[in-house]
């Protein structure tokens, strides 16, 4: 299973992927509190990107709309658990199908009547867009006043719960990246992998060579979802508070994308590198504005703008395909 | 011989224009089978039809005995019409490999499999060296030999090939057509041709029909079509020089 997983990755790529493996496990025992918690950001946002990596780097459908697969993911769990005790990982297998679920209306919505690119982006925008207002009018789930969920000390982690510290935290996301991983490097490698990419360089073409496209694409969509869906589960749990005004922000959106932007879409450790070089800089910007004595709201956010521009205008790639060349761990291939 | 294709009083008007006019043809299974005719002439309306890309407005099409008119274009190619595009279209950032594995794959399940089947094609076509490369690195002959080596990944039993020999040097168009007749003979492989080039033609097709303005003007051995005085009307005479050149 194991050689099945790493079939055709280069030794050096095994090497790279092992050594960045075993830095990300031990950092914990390493970092202090704060550089922890910006590294569960950073994985956060790995693993979201890979989810989005699957719909619009792998099968090219454009979603700036992710939001609502990540907001559904948390209510439903949240919900689950505070008012039934429901653990988070049952409310996980619960998500999954709400979130896939809605990735499917939308999908059908938009590939039986040709919704494609930049509209089928602004649809998606749509609907996370309904849910961020509906979910604030929603009684059930407390509306905009938030959902919340209890707070105590905790002796020790309940990883079943997922009750305890960051650290446990951390180790959860880390995994959870690493399935992420593992799964869009089995997906790429499979039949369904290589009909997205045809979808994803000509619809025309892919369809004429025998692919039923609109079967893929929702597949595509529907995998993206239920992964992002994870990344719900935990942000409730992690931050025990949920407002509709956040989970289904536009910029929750358009954070997941930005990863897999800089980092190389359609491969397989850009989305991972982007968000580590994204997050870490912008941290790093922030801290120093603070040191300087500066605070200016939304200065992450002009920092976001300028990556973005710089990473289109100087590697419209991302960094990480230039990056696997010099390594030499690039075989000319995908 | 039985009909593997048959057209029936096939139409398709754009707006005002008729651009195919009640065509009707059959093609025997194994026939190498060429449509010619001037630029404009709807030969390619009248591909997009039979490969499902639209739909026509009256007419029909059948195919193994099974009306497939107006069927999807990957339902059509699921039964077993694979085409070309007359404009080249592989799939740009995939490996010349992965473009012909993509096609493997319809009627196979696993990869390894299918890159097996690709492989043969490849060292069939001449491009196994460059699989590696990606397809939009390609000449247009080699994109060409890549689209037919895509499209006969898929098992078809008809191979719809749109102007395929076009802007190829006389040399890579022998190649090319010493592939297909080697194809036709070996797998039985139904071939339906639109070409302008009559080198191409008159060294492949067992049988032509000449469309004109959409209409069918002639159908019959090559070497009678091309001298029927309507066919040589339609081509003001240009076909006369090329034969010439055969």
């Amino acid at each position: 299973m194991i050689a099945r997983l790493a079939e055709g990755a280069t030794r050096r790529s095994l090497w790279l992927l092992g050594a960045v493996v075993a830095v990300l496990v031990i950092a914990p025992f390493v970092v202090n509190d704060y550089l922890l918690t910006v590294m569960i950001v950073a994985l956060y946002l790995a693993y979201t990107g890979q989810a989005w990596n699957i719909m619009m780097g792998f099968a090219g459908q454009l979603s700036l709309g992710n939001a609502i697969y990540a907001g559904l993911g948390a209510y439903v769990a949240a919900v689950l658990f505070t008012r039934y005790g429901v653990a988070p990982w049952l409310g996980f297998l619960a998500a999954i199908p709400v979130a896939a679920g809605c990735a499917a209306i939308i999908g059908f919505l938009a590939f039986r009547f040709g919704v494609a690119g930049v509209y089928f982006a602004i649809l998606t925008i749509a609907f996370a867009e309904f849910a961020r207002v509906g979910f604030d009018h929603l009684d059930f789930v407390h509306a905009s006043a938030g959902l919340f969920l209890p707070v105590a000390q905790y002796t020790h982690d309940d990883l079943w719960r997922l009750r305890g510290n960051p650290t446990m935290f951390y180790y959860v996301m880390l995994a959870a990246t690493a399935v992420a991983f593992v799964l869009s490097r089995a997906l790429l490698k499979s039949r369904i992998g290589y009909f997205w990419l045809a979808i994803r360089e000509d619809e025309q073409a892919a369809r004429a060579t025998g692919i039923n496209t609109f079967r893929y694409k929702m597949y595509a969509l529907m995998i993206s979802a239920a992964v992002t869906s994870f990344a719900g589960v935990f942000y409730a749990f992690f931050y025990n508070n949920l407002f509709p005004e956040q989970v289904f922000n536009i910029t929750q959106s358009i954070e997941m994308i930005l990863g897999p932007i800089i980092g190389g879409v359609g491969t397989l450790f850009g989305p991972v590198l982007g968000a580590f070089v994204l997050t870490g800089m912008a941290e790093s910007v922030t801290s120093i504005m603070a040191a300087l004595g500066f605070d200016l709201p939304g200065a992450k956010q002009v920092f976001y703008g300028i990556c973005l521009l710089l990473v289109v205008v100087a590697l419209p790639e991302g960094i990480w395909p230039p990056l696997a060349r010099r390594l030499g761990i690039d075989k000319g291939k995908r | 011989m039985t009909a593997l294709l048959s057209l029936t009083r096939l139409s398709k008007r754009f707006r005002g224009l008729v651009a195919v006019d009640g065509v009707s043809f059959a093609v025997p299974e194994g026939a190498i089978f060429a449509v010619i005719g001037p630029n404009g002439a709807g030969k390619t309306t009248l591909f997009n039809m039979i490969a499902g890309a639209i739909p026509p407005d009256s007419g029909t099409v059948s195919f193994a005995g099974e009306d497939i008119t107006g069927l999807a274009p990957d339902v059509v190619c699921r039964r077993g019409i694979a085409r070309t595009f007359q404009l080249v279209r592989p799939f740009p950032a995939l490996s010349v490999e992965d473009n012909v594995i993509v096609g493997a794959l319809l009627r196979r399940h696993d990869v390894g499999a299918a890159r097996v089947r690709a492989h043969e094609l490849l060292l069939r076509f001449d491009l196994f060296d460059r699989r590696h490369y990606p397809a939009s690195s390609l000449t247009l002959p080699d994109r060409k030999r890549l689209e037919v080596m895509r499209a006969l990944a898929t098992e078809p039993k008809l191979l719809l090939l749109d102007e395929v020999v076009a802007g190829l040097r006389p040399t890579e168009v022998d190649r090319l057509v010493g592939v297909l007749r080697e194809l036709n003979r070996d797998s039985g492989l139904t071939i339906l041709l639109i070409e302008h080039v009559m080198r191409a033609v008159m060294a492949l097709a067992s049988r032509v029909l000449v469309l004109d303005h959409g209409v069918a003007i002639a159908e019959g051995e090559p070497r009678e079509v091309v001298r029927d005085p309507a066919v040589v009307q339609s081509y003001l005479g240009q076909s006369e020089i090329n034969v010439r050149v055969v």
